[in-house]
C-alpha cells in the first residue's frame, strides 16, 4: 500500500434503524481534490452515510479517518471542527435572519458579542476566492434558491470545511445555475478540498466527478474510477441492479380540451402569485409544468386542486366553467389530484392507511350513509386498493406513516384513481421514490393518456419531463414563459427559460 | 367627570403603575426567551405561583427578603428543567406538558403553603421590601416619583429590557437561541446543541417568572394568598404575542396592561362608577383576548415554536 | 442531559392501552408518597384512607359515583377537543355557564312542569357549547393560541357569574351570594331513593358510551380525528378543518356544560361561587389518562372522584393537606403523557453523548 494518505476514509460504517439496515460495512475514500460521486436510489444509504460523517448519528460499527487518523464525530460541532462541512438538500438557512446573521451562528464571540466585522471580511474574501458572492445584510428569506445554496456552501468555508458534502445539490437549480455551482467546486477541488456529491442524476454525476461510489441497499456495490468514462445505463443498472427498458410512449392525437386555464391570476399575500396564466390539457396528454421550484407551480397546482380562490381569469374542466373552485367542488368534476408533498398535504401518516384513503370521500356513500360511517365497505374498499396497486402494507389498519415513500405513493395514486378522474394533477410525484416506484408512477401515468385522460406534471425533474410529457409549459414568475411541443424542446431552451431569459411563446 | 379623573390620576398613579408592570415584565421576557429558542412555557402560572410561594416562605423564616428572592429563583429554574426534560430530551407535547406543569406548582404551592402555615386565622406576613429612593434622579419633578423612588427590582425589570434586546440581539448566545426557535437544524448543523441551548433559555425562563412571582409575594404584597397570581401569568403568554416577540414591544405591552390595571383599580376604589366590581377585575382579560385577536393574525411566531426537535427520527 | 434515542413503533399493542394508565397512577403515587411522608403521616395509612373511604359502604359509593358524574362530562368535553388538536382548557367556564344557564331555566315560573328538566338540560348544554365557540373562532379566525383565550375566558366568566350573584341573583332576605333555587319541578329525580344519585350521574354513564360512538362510528368523529391530526392534508380532501373545529367545540363545550346542569338540577339546586372546584382542569387529567377514549374517562373520573373525596377524609385523619389530591393531579398528567411515549416508541438510552 503506497497510496497517498486519503484525506477521509469511512471504514466498514454499519448503521442501523430499528429493523432497517441503513448502512453495512461501507467504505469511502476521499484524496485531496477528489469530487467523489455517492451515487444510488433513495434509501440506499448515502444520507444516512453522510449524516454520519456530518455527526448527526453514530455509527454502530466502523471508523471515520480524516488525514489518516481515526476521528470521533459524534456531533455536527465535531464534524465542524475536523473540516467536514455539509450542504442539506433542505437548506438549514433561518430565513428570517440576515445572511451575516446565518453564518454568525455557531461562531464564538469577540468579549462575548458578535464578531461582525471579523465575518464581513472573511465573506468578502470568500466571495473573491471563489465567485461566491453574496450581500451579507440581505434577509435570506428574500434570496433566490441559487442564492441560498451558495450561501451554504459559503457556510461551510466560513467554518474551515476541507471536506465538503453536498446532498442532491440541483435538485432545485435551472441547469444553467448548476454550471456555475460546478465550477465553484471544481474550483475548490484544484485548492486540495475533497468534494462529496450524492446525487441520482446520472448525468450530472458523469460530467462533475473524478470517481464514483454506488450504494444499493445499504452497501457499496461498485467504485469506478473514470466516472465519465462510464455509460449512463451502466451506472443506471449498478444504482438499482438490474436491466431497465425505457418507458414507452407511443404516439397519440389528443382529444378535447379537458382542463383549460384562461388568463387566471391569484392574489395571496406571501406567495408567488400567478400572472395571467392560459394553458389547457387535452384529453390524452400530458402537460409538463418545468420551472424552478417557488416560480408559481405550487400556486398553479392549488388553483387546479381547488385550494385558492380565482382573483382572475377563468377555470374550466370537460367546458364547464368554475367560477368558485374549491377542493370539493373540484373532486366531484373529476379532478384527482398527487399533491406534492405527500406527507403533508396527501395522506395522515398517524392514522390509520383505510384513513388516508377514504379521507377525500369519507361523507358519501358508499363510506357512510346519513353522516354514519360503514367500516365494511372502508374496509373492503381498502383492501381491493391494496390488491390492485401492490400496496406493500400489512393491512388496512397500519398507521400509515410506516409504510415506504414508494407505497405511500401508490395508496395516494390508488385513492384519486380508484374514482376515474378526467383530468389527474401531479405535483412531484416521484419525488423521494427509487427508481422501480418511479417507473411504476410513470407506466400509470402513460396508461392514463391512453385511456384519454388528461394529466397535468408538475416537475422540477427535467429528465422526467423529457421522458413523459407531449408538451412542457415553463413557469417562471407565475407567468408561463412559454409553452412547446416535447419534440422542440431541448434541456438548454428550457433552461434558459426557467431562469426567465427564454422568449415569449 | 373632572372630579373622576382627579381621583383616578391623583398622585402616585404612574409610580403604582410601574409597579403592577414590574412582575408582568419579568415574566414576559421569561416566555419570550423560552418562545424564542421555540419553547411555549405555559408553565408560567403554575412557576410564578410556586415561586411567590417559596420565596414567602423563605423570607418569613429567614428574615431576608433576597434570599427570598433567591429560593424564587431556584424553584423556577427547577421548574424550568422539569419543562425541558420533558419538552425537550422527551419532545412531548408543550401545551399539555405547560399545563402539567401549571397544576402540578400550583399544587405544590398551596400544598406546601398549608404544610407550613396550617390555616391560621390571620395570614402571615413580612416586612415585604421598601421603595429605594435614587439620589438625585428621585427629586426630578413628575418623572423622579414615578420611576426613581422603587423598589430594587423594579429598577432590576427596567434595566432587564434593554439587557434582554442586547443579548438576543448582539451576543453569539442570543444569535444561537433565536437560530434554534426558527430553524433548530441550522442551529444543529452549525455546532449548536439545539437540546442545550432550549434548557438554557427555560432555566432561565424559570428564573425570571421566579422574580416574578417573588416580586408579588414580597414587593407589591406582603404575604402569600392563593389568588396572588390569578391569571397574571396567562396575561404574559399574550402579552409576548402582542409583543411580536421583542423585548421592547412586549415591556411596552406590560406597561399598557398595567395601566389598564391600575385604572380599573383606582376607578374600583373610587366607588364613583356604579358597576359591580367584577366588571373591573374582567376588563383586563377581556382586553388581553381583544388585543391578542388584533394582533394574532399578522403575528409571526418563531418558526420552530411548538416544534419538539428529533435529530435521530426517521 | 441525557439523551434518549426514541425509535417508533410500527404498532402499539393493545395490552399497553390498560397497562399505561396503571403505570402512570402507580408512578404518580410513589412519587407523591415523599410529600405525605413529608407532611409526617404514614404513606400506608394516608393513601388507604384516601382511596378506601370512598369505597367503605355503599353510600360512599353512591357519592363517587354523584362526584365523578361532572368530571366525566368535563373529561369528555376535553377528549373531543383535543382529539381535533383544539386545546380547550376552558371546560370550567363553559361548566359554569352550563350551570348558570341551567339555574336561570329552572327558576322561570309559568312553564310547564315536564319541559323543565329537559329544557335545563338543552340551555346547560347549548350555554356550554356557545362559550365553548368563543376560543374556537378565536382561534380559526384571528389566530388566537386556544389555550391562553379559553384560560383568559375562563376568568371572564367566573367574575360574570360572581357579579351576577353579588347583583340580581343576590338572596334578598339571607344577603349570601347563591342564586334563587330552582323549582321543584326542575329538580332532577333520585334514581335510588335515599341517596342523591341523580339523573346527571345516569347521563354522564349513557354520555361515554355515546360519545364513543360518535368519535368511532360517524362522519363527525372521522374529520375531528382527520383535522386533529393533519388540518393541512384534510383541507386538501375536501374538509373545512375550521368548521370541523367549530362543531367539535360545541360537543366539548355542550358536554362541559352538561357537568354544571348536572351539578345545578341534582345536586345543589342553585349556583354559587364554589359550585366547581376546578371540574374543568381535572377534565384534562381525565381525559389524558383515558387516552383520549371516551370509554376510558369513566374509570378515569371513577378514579379521580375517589382521589377528591378521598382527600378530605386523609386530611382529617392524618393531617395530610387536602391539596395533595391537586398535586396527585398534576403528576398523574405528567406521568400519563411520559407514558404514552411508549405507546408510540421505543425508549433507547443512547450510547455517548
Amino acid at each position: 500500500m503506497n497510496e497517498p494518505t486519503p484525506l477521509l476514509a469511512m471504514r466498514g460504517i454499519c448503521k442501523r434503524f430499528g429493523a432497517v439496515q441503513a448502512n453495512s460495512a461501507v467504505d469511502i475514500t476521499v484524496q485531496p481534490g477528489d469530487i467523489l460521486g455517492l451515487l444510488g436510489e433513495n434509501g440506499a444509504g448515502k444520507t444516512t452515510l453522510m449524516n454520519i460523517l456530518f455527526g448527526a448519528y453514530s455509527p454502530d460499527e466502523g471508523r471515520i479517518e480524516i488525514d489518516g487518523r481515526k476521528v470521533n464525530i459524534h456531533n455536527s460541532a465535531a464534524a465542524i471542527a475536523h473540516g467536514v462541512g455539509m450542504v442539506h438538500q433542505h437548506f438549514h438557512l433561518v430565513p428570517r435572519h440576515t445572511v451575516l446573521e446565518n453564518l454568525l451562528v455557531g461562531r464564538k464571540g469577540k468579549r462575548g458579542l458578535l464578531d461582525a466585522d471579523a465575518a464581513r471580511r472573511r465573506l468578502a474574501e470568500i466571495g473573491r476566492h471563489f465567485q461566491l458572492i453574496l450581500d451579507p445584510d440581505r434577509l435570506v428569506g428574500d434570496l433566490t434558491i441559487g442564492e441560498q445554496q451558495r450561501l451554504e456552501i459559503i457556510k461551510a468555508l466560513f467554518a474551515g470545511a476541507r471536506i465538503l458534502i453536498l446532498d442532491e445539490p440541483t435538485a432545485a437549480l435551472t441547469p444553467q445555475e448548476a454550471d456555475g455551482l460546478f465550477d465553484a467546486l471544481r474550483a475548490m477541488a484544484a485548492e486540495g478540498m475533497g468534494v462529496i456529491f450524492i446525487s441520482h442524476k446520472l448525468q450530472e454525476v458523469r460530467a462533475i466527478t473524478s470517481h464514483v461510489t454506488v450504494m444499493r441497499h445499504g452497501r457499496v456495490v461498485a467504485n469506478l474510477e473514470n466516472a465519465p468514462e462510464v455509460s449512463r445505463h451502466r451506472l443506471a443498472e449498478l444504482m438499482c441492479g438490474r436491466e431497465l427498458t425505457p418507458a414507452v410512449k407511443p404516439e397519440r392525437q389528443p382529444g378535447r380540451v379537458l382542463l383549460r386555464l384562461d388568463r387566471v391570476s391569484t392574489r395571496e399575500p406571501g406567495r408567488t402569485n400567478l400572472a395571467e396564466v392560459s394553458l389547457d390539457v387535452r384529453a390524452g396528454e400530458i402537460l409538463g409544468i418545468a420551472g424552478v421550484s417557488g416560480n408559481g407551480q405550487r400556486e398553479l397546482a392549488d388553483i387546479v386542486a381547488g385550494m385558492l380562490p380565482l382573483a382572475g381569469g377563468t377555470l374550466e374542466i370537460d367546458g364547464t366553467p368554475v367560477p368558485g373552485p374549491s377542493a370539493r367542488r373540484m373532486q366531484a368534476l373529476g379532478v384527482g389530484r398527487v399533491p406534492e408533498d405527500r406527507m403533508v398535504t396527501g395522506l395522515i401518516t398517524s392514522l390509520p392507511l383505510s384513513d388516508s384513503m377514504v379521507l377525500p370521500r369519507i361523507g358519501a356513500p358508499p363510506f357512510s350513509r346519513r353522516g354514519v360511517l360503514d367500516h365494511g365497505a372502508i374496509r373492503a374498499f381498502v383492501e381491493d386498493q391494496i390488491g390492485r396497486f401492490g400496496i406493500k402494507a400489512a393491512g388496512p389498519d397500519v398507521r400509515a406513516g410506516t409504510l415506504s415513500g414508494g407505497n405511500l405513493q401508490k395508496a395516494l395514486l390508488a385513492r384519486e384513481l380508484a374514482w376515474d378522474p378526467l383530468v389527474l394533477l401531479a405535483a412531484q410525484p416521484t419525488r423521494g421514490l427509487d427508481v422501480g416506484a418511479a417507473r411504476f408512477v410513470h407506466d400509470l401515468f402513460l396508461q392514463l393518456r391512453d385511456r384519454d385522460r388528461a394529466v397535468l406534471l408538475i416537475s422540477e425533474d427535467l429528465e422526467e419531463i423529457f421522458t413523459l410529457a407531449d408538451r412542457v409549459a415553463v413557469m417562471y414568475e407565475g407567468r408561463i414563459a412559454g409553452i412547446l411541443d416535447i419534440g422542440d424542446a431541448d434541456v438548454r431552451t428550457v433552461g434558459l427559460m426557467m431562469a426567465g431569459a427564454g422568449g415569449t411563446a | 367627570m373632572d372630579e373622576i379623573l382627579a381621583q383616578v390620576f391623583q398622585i402616585g398613579f404612574f409610580a403604582a403603575m410601574i409597579r403592577i408592570a414590574t412582575p408582568l415584565i419579568f415574566a414576559t421576557l421569561g416566555e419570550l426567551f423560552a418562545e424564542r429558542a421555540g419553547v411555549l412555557n405555559l408553565g408560567i402560572e403554575g412557576i410564578m405561583l410556586l415561586s411567590a410561594m417559596l420565596g414567602f416562605s423563605a423570607a418569613y423564616f429567614s428574615g431576608s427578603l433576597w434570599l427570598g428572592v433567591l429560593v424564587a429563583i431556584a424553584a423556577g429554574v427547577l421548574a424550568g428543567l422539569l419543562m425541558a426534560g420533558l419538552t425537550v430530551t422527551l419532545g412531548l407535547s408543550q401545551h399539555v406538558s405547560g399545563i402539567g406543569v401549571t397544576m402540578l406548582c400550583s399544587g405544590l404551592a398551596f400544598f406546601l403553603y398549608r404544610l407550613i402555615f396550617g390555616q391560621p386565622s390571620t395570614p402571615p406576613n413580612i416586612r415585604a421590601f421598601e421603595t429605594v429612593a435614587l439620589p438625585w434622579l428621585s427629586s426630578i419633578p413628575g418623572l423622579g416619583p414615578v420611576l426613581f423612588d422603587q423598589h430594587a427590582l423594579v429598577y432590576a425589570a427596567l434595566i432587564l429590557v434593554p439587557v434582554a434586546a442586547f443579548v438576543l440581539r448582539r451576543t453569539p448566545w442570543g444569535l444561537a437561541l433565536r437560530t434554534v426557535g426558527e430553524n433548530p437544524h441550522a442551529a444543529d448543523s452549525a455546532g449548536v446543541s439545539v437540546a442545550a441551548t432550549r434548557y438554557q433559555a427555560l432555566m432561565l425562563s424559570g428564573a425570571l417568572m421566579g422574580v416574578a412571582g417573588a416580586f408579588l409575594s414580597m414587593a407589591q404584597f406582603n404575604a402569600f394568598t392563593f389568588g396572588v397570581i390569578s391569571g397574571r401569568g396567562w396575561v404574559c403568554i399574550a402579552l409576548v404575542v402582542f409583543g411580536q416577540w421583542n423585548p421592547w414591544r412586549s415591556a411596552a405591552g406590560a406597561l399598557l396592561f398595567a395601566l389598564i390595571d391600575t385604572l380599573q383599580l383606582r376607578l374600583q376604589a373610587s366607588g364613583v362608577v356604579n358597576v359591580p366590581y367584577q366588571v373591573f377585575l374582567m376588563m383586563p382579560f377581556v382586553l388581553t383576548i381583544v388585543g391578542m385577536a388584533l394582533v394574532s393574525r399578522n403575528a409571526r411566531a418563531p418558526a420552530a415554536l411548538l416544534m419538539p426537535y428529533r435529530k435521530e427520527e426517521r | 442531559m441525557i439523551r434518549l434515542r426514541l425509535e417508533r413503533r410500527d404498532s402499539s399493542p393493545v395490552w399497553l392501552s390498560l397497562v399505561l394508565p396503571v403505570a402512570a397512577v402507580l408512578a404518580t403515587l410513589l412519587l407523591c408518597s415523599g410529600l405525605v411522608a413529608m407532611a409526617g403521616a404514614n404513606v400506608w395509612t394516608a393513601y388507604s384512607t384516601l382511596f378506601l373511604s370512598a369505597l367503605s359502604s355503599r353510600v360512599h359509593l353512591v357519592e363517587t359515583f354523584v362526584k365523578a358524574a361532572p368530571l366525566i362530562f368535563t373529561g369528555l368535553a376535553v377528549a373531543v377537543a383535543f382529539r381535533a388538536k383544539f386545546w380547550n382548557i376552558g371546560a370550567e367556564g363553559q361548566l359554569l355557564a352550563g350551570a348558570m344557564a341551567a339555574a336561570f331555566v329552572g327558576a322561570r315560573e309559568g312553564l310547564p312542569a315536564w319541559t323543565l328538566v329537559p329544557l335545563m338540560i338543552l340551555a346547560g348544554a347549548a350555554a356550554g357549547g356557545l362559550w365553548a365557540c368563543v376560543p374556537a373562532i378565536l382561534r380559526t379566525r384571528y389566530r388566537v393560541d386556544d389555550v391562553v383565550s379559553s384560560l383568559l375566558l375562563n376568568s371572564v366568566i367566573f367574575y360574570a357569574m360572581t357579579a351576577l350573584l353579588d347583583g340580581p341573583w343576590k338572596d334578598p332576605l339571607s344577603g349570601y351570594p347563591d342564586s334563587p333555587d330552582i323549582l321543584m319541578e326542575a329538580e332532577f329525580p333520585i334514581l335510588l331513593q335515599g341517596t342523591r344519585l341523580h339523573l346527571g350521574v345516569l347521563l354522564a354513564v349513557v354520555a361515554a358510551p355515546a360519545i364513543w360512538w360518535v368519535m368511532r362510528r360517524t362522519t363527525l368523529g372521522f374529520m375531528i380525528r382527520a383535522v386533529g391530526e393533519n388540518p393541512v392534508a384534510s383541507r386538501y380532501a375536501g374538509i373545512q378543518p375550521g368548521a370541523v373545529i367549530l362543531k367539535a367545540a360545541l360537543l366539548s363545550g355542550a358536554l362541559a356544560g352538561l357537568a354544571g346542569v348536572g351539578e345545578v338540577g341534582g345536586l345543589h339546586m342553585q349556583v354559587m361561587a364554589g359550585i366547581s372546584p376546578g371540574y374543568g382542569y381535572t377534565g384534562i387529567v381525565i381525559a389524558m389518562l383515558a387516552r383520549l377514549n371516551p370509554l376510558g374517562i369513566i374509570p378515569a373520573a371513577l378514579f379521580f372522584a375517589v382521589t377528591v373525596t378521598g382527600a378530605e377524609s386523609m386530611s382529617r385523619a392524618t393531617g395530610v393537606p387536602v391539596f395533595l389530591a391537586e398535586v396527585i393531579q398534576g403528576t398523574a398528567l405528567l406521568a400519563m403523557l411520559v407514558a404514552l411515549l411508549f405507546n408510540t416508541y421505543r425508549i433507547r438510552i443512547a450510547s455517548h453523548g
